[in-house]
């Protein structure tokens, strides 16, 4: 999905918005997510979606991550023997990511409390090897570094909007980092309080989570019909 | 430069070179972040030993509130006798001090295994863990002139370990029990850790003559002084909380006994 984009960026000398690094930014966004069209990083979409302050704090460490990895990997790309590239972007990912998590857990203890696992679980996000492989090892620090933004603005608005489906619907309520679990809905609404009202447990539990991508797929494909793959 | 990127020379060299550049960095940042990380456990540790007795704390005023509430740390052996006591300014790098007791740790690498091996048999465990080199902490707070006991417990949920505090008057009372979870499911076994759920502990009693001390029931059952309604959707986390209670709280009761047996 990037072969098109990846060549065209490594042909000329490039200004620091010109169109090619415009275009980095934004098809993540769009025709090339990473998750709803190359359906990378469903496992943490899957996981982390159930509050939108949970979804907010995993996509800024996925930001770092995917900003570190990208640049450092674009970096040392000469020098990365072919036989051992795997490894050696996985070793790089798994250092950032306990680089994360130690600093939060100095720094953000609570923060690093809500995330517990899933922060370490970013090592086995498919987007951010996916990327080291099809796009940093292939091009320049600069281009990689708005690769890696896009892309981690691909997964974080996805996750975004999913966990804001998931919260509202599965708790009546919105949580932000810093400001708590805000529940919106008036109590007397709820069958428990003699209202007419019930949160959708379902919403909480995993498959939620596919259904709620599933239907930004649909959405998707509708609107940008050349994404549909013909059998 | 003629270096053939391809060879099994470069190869490994270029792996050597990045174990150490990584290896290095890794323990610079780990190495340089202990002290705060551990100041942050030790923190929450007092927050929640606070949080059992119903003292609301932060980051900020736990050590405070720590050293005005805990009057005495105590840690016994597994067959209730008491080991050391301390009642100083707590030095989370002391690890003389009962507060430094790993209970996690020990749960994990000792308690687990001998559960699974005992299965079932409570004499064999009791004794299993009498024998055992293991010391459980206990936190003496006084807080309005009432002596109020606070026993961690650490168990299994469904997806990884569950934890609290449980804080108990001289009469086998509970004061209040606060819990917390690693990875239980949110909205359901997550629940532990929420108001409604540890609130009911409050006023109940340790049945201290029956076969368990303490009960967590399944749905809407009728409950007595000595059990809770587990929570709906959550079964093994509130299977969990019941059997870590259960297990951990009979050892602190043969210290207990002993106590007031030495009153008399």
């Amino acid at each position: 999905m990037s072969s098109e984009n990846t060549s065209a960026v490594m042909t000329k000398k490039t200004s620091l918005f010109s169109k090619q690094n415009r275009k980095l930014l934004s098809d993540p966004l769009d025709d090339s997510n990473p998750i709803t069209v190359q359906v990378l990083g469903i496992c943490s979409a899957l996981a982390i979606t159930v509050q939108v302050q949970q979804a907010v704090i995993m996509s800024l460490a996925v930001l770092f991550v995917m900003i570190g990895g990208n640049v450092i990997i674009s970096l040392l790309r000469n020098m990365i023997p072919d036989r051992i590239r795997i490894i050696v972007q996985l070793v790089i990912v798994a250092s950032l990511v306990i680089i994360v998590d130690q600093v939060l857990k100095a720094f953000q203890p609570d923060i690093s409390e809500k995330l517990s696992v899933f922060v370490g679980l970013i090592i086995t996000n498919c987007i951010i090897m996916g990327r080291l492989e099809a796009f940093a090892l292939a091009n320049k620090p600069g281009p990689s570094f708005f690769d890696a933004i896009g892309n981690a603005m691909g997964y974080a608005w996805i996750l975004l909007a999913v966990s804001v489906v998931r919260e509202v619907f599965g708790s009546g309520a919105i949580s932000l980092p810093g400001m708590g679990q805000v529940k919106f809905l008036p109590t007397n609404w709820f069958i428990s309080e003699g209202g007419l009202y019930e949160n959708n447990n379902l919403m909480i539990l995993p498959p939620m989570a596919l259904i709620t991508v599933g239907l930004i797929i649909w959405v998707q494909r509708s609107r940008n019909q050349t994404l549909i793959e013909e059998n | 430069m003629a270096i053939n990127k391809n060879s099994t020379a470069y190869t490994f060299a270029f792996s050597i070179v990045m174990v150490i550049v990584v290896g290095t960095s890794l323990a610079y940042t780990s190495l340089s972040l202990k002290g705060r990380q551990d100041a942050n456990a030790a923190d929450k540790k007092m927050m929640d030993i606070l949080g059992a007795i119903g003292e609301l704390a932060d980051r900020g005023n736990a050590s405070g509130l720590f050293a005005e509430y805990v009057v005495e740390r105590i840690s016994i052996d597994g067959s209730g006798r008491q080991i050391a006591s301390a009642n100083s300014v707590v030095d989370p790098k002391d690890k003389e001090d009962p507060f430094s007791i790993e209970v996690k740790k020990d749960y994990r690498a000792k308690i687990k295994s001998a559960v699974k091996k005992a299965d079932g048999d409570a004499q064999a465990f009791e004794q299993a863990i009498a024998s055992s080199t293991l010391e459980f902490p206990l936190y003496r707070c006084l807080k309005n002139d009432t002596t109020i006991y606070v026993v961690p417990v650490v168990g299994s949920g469904l997806w990884g370990p569950i934890w609290g505090y449980i804080a108990l008057e001289e009469d086998m009372t509970v004061y209040g029990a606060s819990f917390d979870h690693k990875t239980e499911t949110p909205g359901l076994g997550a629940e532990i850790r929420e108001d409604f759920f540890t609130d009911k502990f409050k006023g109940k009693k340790l049945n201290t003559a029956g076969p368990l001390l303490f009960s967590i029931l399944k749905g809407g059952a009728l409950t007595d002084e000595y059990s809770v309604d587990g929570i709906t959707g959550g079964t093994i986390t509130s299977k969990g909380v019941d059997e870590m209670m259960n297990r951990t709280l009979a050892v602190y009761l043969r210290y207990f006994e002993s106590q007031t047996r030495s009153q008399k």
